[in-house]
């Protein structure tokens, strides 16, 4: 028995253990409820169209998408802008053709263009490149229940941008300060005696990004902060993960299908041995 | 081939005959498979069977994902997202191959406690352990090697780190370090001999399994009694045990049946739960990540490499007799290595003539706690070396080593085993009535 406990416990911590946290400074993040999470989550198509367009405004002055090809705005389960939709996006693009080294008009094959700005980072990968959650004490077990927080990090960075606290009223020149940000400089004034950060979050290069009904949405959407915050957040999921609707749905099939075949390999083992075990006495 | 007692193949047709006298092949497979195996194993000898799927799975995903991988600096990274994106299923495969090395390591942990808990190490298996453990290595340095491909920020700080663990070998360890990298840094060379190494060893793997499977058809499995199968006459061994097909095929299935659901669900619904979030940022070498932490599965050796600081004063003095050769960092790396090597010892350094923990009072508790202890270094790994991590580290590093080199020599001498069962029959019996042989 004390075996069997302590094996089980073993594997768990295990496989549990695993995600772990990036530590540093503490930050306040908020849990938003995405339409693609949980099993069954599927991408809000014209949430995704919604967070293009705030991508293409705002974030793509400064930012990149190099990994995501153009092409995949027309992708079933993604934004799936009908064809010259597309086409008719791509050509604000200027693209240097590889074969001839000309400047020509972008094509759907394209991919999105890099970061324009040196100390911009890329945001192909953003929402799978930052995690969320962490806790409880740094086992990041939470995880398994609000999912790696990827995209509610981005969400949380956009609408936590605070005046400079009562500890650093002049902030760091040049820095903003944002409660959700959790890898930036600190103010020696707001630093316990063991240098540890008194106040939730750090300072961020990045000015405050968004404001209320900075972009018009065709569909008549609010574009408040928060609703911009979110569509782009969706966005940059779906282009992180362009697939994770086909994934959950082979992850859905495969598991029923194993459940079926557990049930009646089960059944089969029980028949077997029949003839050399009895009835379980201790 | 010498084992257990019992039927062989017997070619009938002239065509089985032509073929037995030129190549035994179908005895051989005959044997294998319809192996007598003792009646009594439980569920916790399924994970041979779980490690050998995951071998054949991790190099069908990989082989079909080299056909899209480029391995070089500027488009590994890059790669990896075409696959992800453009290529027919490509995310699967890729989070299959990916959390299969996950899979791949609860499995062996088990199957290696499975194998300390029932003694399995002990005659006359110790070759069938030493071989295991060498498959251990195997497995680590290949899940090392294949962690650096897709070339993220984890990979190329992982890879420094840990080739920087050679670096500290006094004298030599610079020199080989760069013979290890191709070159001053993790670079291009690196990435190129990870990649044709990562492809190389599970072949080396397949045959070392083989090489165990074989060892370990020549002794006889182990079971839960740790009693032997009695070999004195076929009718006498027959009722210890069962053939292995079908009895033990359909039993392994299922379990695998079952754990797969779980792993199919993890790919599908959280396929980065076990990863880090790092490694979706492309690899900049001007840019070292806060945290550089291993794959969960190296956690606990990593947490015992950095238990062992400077100011230790196991440390302090092994430093002065070295006459400083061995400084801290090189005696981490002894401790980390010297951990396995502690655990490939455990058929000589386990004294007790009992070979199952099951009639083992005393060593049953000091086994719980070692459990618990790889659970503590598995979580303590994860942490920052700063207090109380580092006290519960040394503490749980120290508690392996004691309870190899210390309370396994220790406990066969004072300890007072429990009666056993003069045969698997007798205690099989004892559990689930006594039925007929099917045989009978």
């Amino acid at each position: 028995m004390i075996r069997k406990i302590a094996l089980t416990a073993s594997a768990l911590a295990l496989s549990a253990g695993a995600a772990l946290a990036a530590g540093g400074a503490h930050t306040h993040l908020e849990d938003v409820a995405f339409a693609h999470e949980g099993p069954f989550g599927a991408f809000d198509q014209m949430q995704l169209q919604r967070g293009l367009q705030v991508y293409t405004e705002v974030c793509s002055a400064c930012h990149g998408l190099k990994f995501v090809p153009i092409r995949t705005l027309a992708d079933e389960g993604g934004p799936a802008l009908p064809e010259d939709q597309v086409r008719a996006y791509a050509t604000q693009f200027t693209v240097t053709d590889k074969e001839t080294g000309e400047d020509r008009e972008g094509k759907p094959t394209d991919f999105f263009p890099k970061s324009g700005m040196e100390n911009a980072p890329d945001l192909s990968l953003m929402a799978k490149a930052r995690a969320g959650f962490h806790g409880p004490y740094g086992t990041g077990m939470s995880q398994l229940f609000n999912g790696m927080g990827g995209p509610e990090y981005i969400y949380s960075l956009m609408v936590s941008y605070e005046e400079n606290p009562a500890c650093a009223p002049d902030g760091i020149d040049g820095f903003y300060y944002n409660t959700a940000f959790p890898n930036g400089g600190v103010p020696d004034s707001c630093k316990d005696e063991h240098g540890v950060s008194t106040v939730p979050g750090s300072w961020i290069a990045m000015p405050e990004p968004l404001s209320d009904d900075q972009v018009t949405y065709a569909d008549g959407h609010p574009a408040t902060v928060h609703h911009m915050a979110e569509d782009v957040s969706s966005f940059l999921l779906w282009a992180a993960e362009p697939k994770l609707m086909a994934r959950k749905e082979a992850g859905f099939k495969a598991v029923v299908f194993l459940l079926i075949l557990s049930t009646l390999l089960f059944l089969t083992n029980k028949r077997i041995w029949a003839g050399v075990k009895g009835k379980k006495l201790a | 081939m010498a084992g257990i007692p019992h039927d062989h193949y017997e070619p009938k047709s002239g065509a089985e005959k032509w073929l037995n006298k030129r190549l035994p092949i179908v005895g051989l497979l005959y044997d294998t498979i319809m192996i007598p195996t003792p009646k009594n194993l439980n569920w916790m000898w399924i994970w041979g069977i779980i490690l050998t799927f995951c071998l054949a799975m991790q190099i069908i995903t990989g082989i079909v994902l080299v056909m899209h991988y480029t391995p070089h600096v500027d488009y590994a990274f890059a790669s990896v997202e075409h696959i992800m994106r453009d290529v027919n299923g490509g995310y699967m495969l890729r989070y299959l191959h990916q959390n299969g090395a996950s899979l791949f390591f609860v499995a062996v942990y088990l199957h290696i406690f499975r194998g300390l808990y029932y003694g399995s190490y002990k005659a006359p298996r110790e070759v069938t352990w030493i071989i295991g453990m060498l498959i251990y290595l195997a497995m680590m340095a290949t899940a090392f090697m294949g962690y650096v491909l897709p070339w993220g920020q984890m990979s190329f700080w992982g890879a420094t780190v840990i080739t920087g663990l050679f670096g500290a070998i006094p004298g030599i360890g610079p020199d080989i370090q760069t013979w290890l990298l191709g070159g001053p840094a993790v670079d291009n060379a690196t990435l190129n001999r990870f990649f044709s190494l990562h492809y190389l060893l599970p072949f080396v793997i397949a045959a070392l399994v083989a090489v165990h499977i074989w060892a370990f058809h020549t002794t006889g499995n182990n079971n839960p009694t740790g009693v032997e199968v009695r070999r004195s006459s076929k009718e006498e061994a027959a009722r210890d045990t069962v053939p292995f097909w079908p009895y033990f095929v359909i039993k392994d299935l299922f379990a695998l049946a079952v754990i797969l659901a779980v792993f199919f669900a993890i790919v599908g619904f959280m396929p980065n739960y076990l990863g880090h979030p790092d490694n979706y940022i492309e690899a900049n070498p001007l840019a070292t990540p806060a945290h550089i932490v291993p794959e969960w599965y190296f956690l606990p050796f990593y947490a015992i490499l950095r238990a062992f600081t400077a100011d230790v004063w196991v440390v302090q003095l092994v430093t002065f007799l070295s006459f400083g050769i061995i400084d801290a960092k090189f005696f981490g790396v002894l401790a980390m290595f010297g951990a396995i090597a502690v655990m490939a010892l455990a058929p000589w350094l386990d004294t007790s003539s009992v070979r199952s923990g099951k009639y083992r009072p005393m060593f049953k508790w000091w086994f719980a706690l070692l459990c618990v202890d790889f659970v503590v270094l598995t979580w303590v790994g994860s942490q920052a070396a700063a207090f109380p991590y580092d006290w519960i580290s040394l503490i749980a590093s120290a508690y392996w080593f004691a309870y190899f080199l210390i309370i396994l020599p220790l406990l066969g001498v004072i300890e007072k085993p429990l009666p056993q069962p003069a045969t698997i029959e007798e205690d099989f019996n004892a559990h689930y009535g006594s039925k007929a042989h099917p045989a009978e």
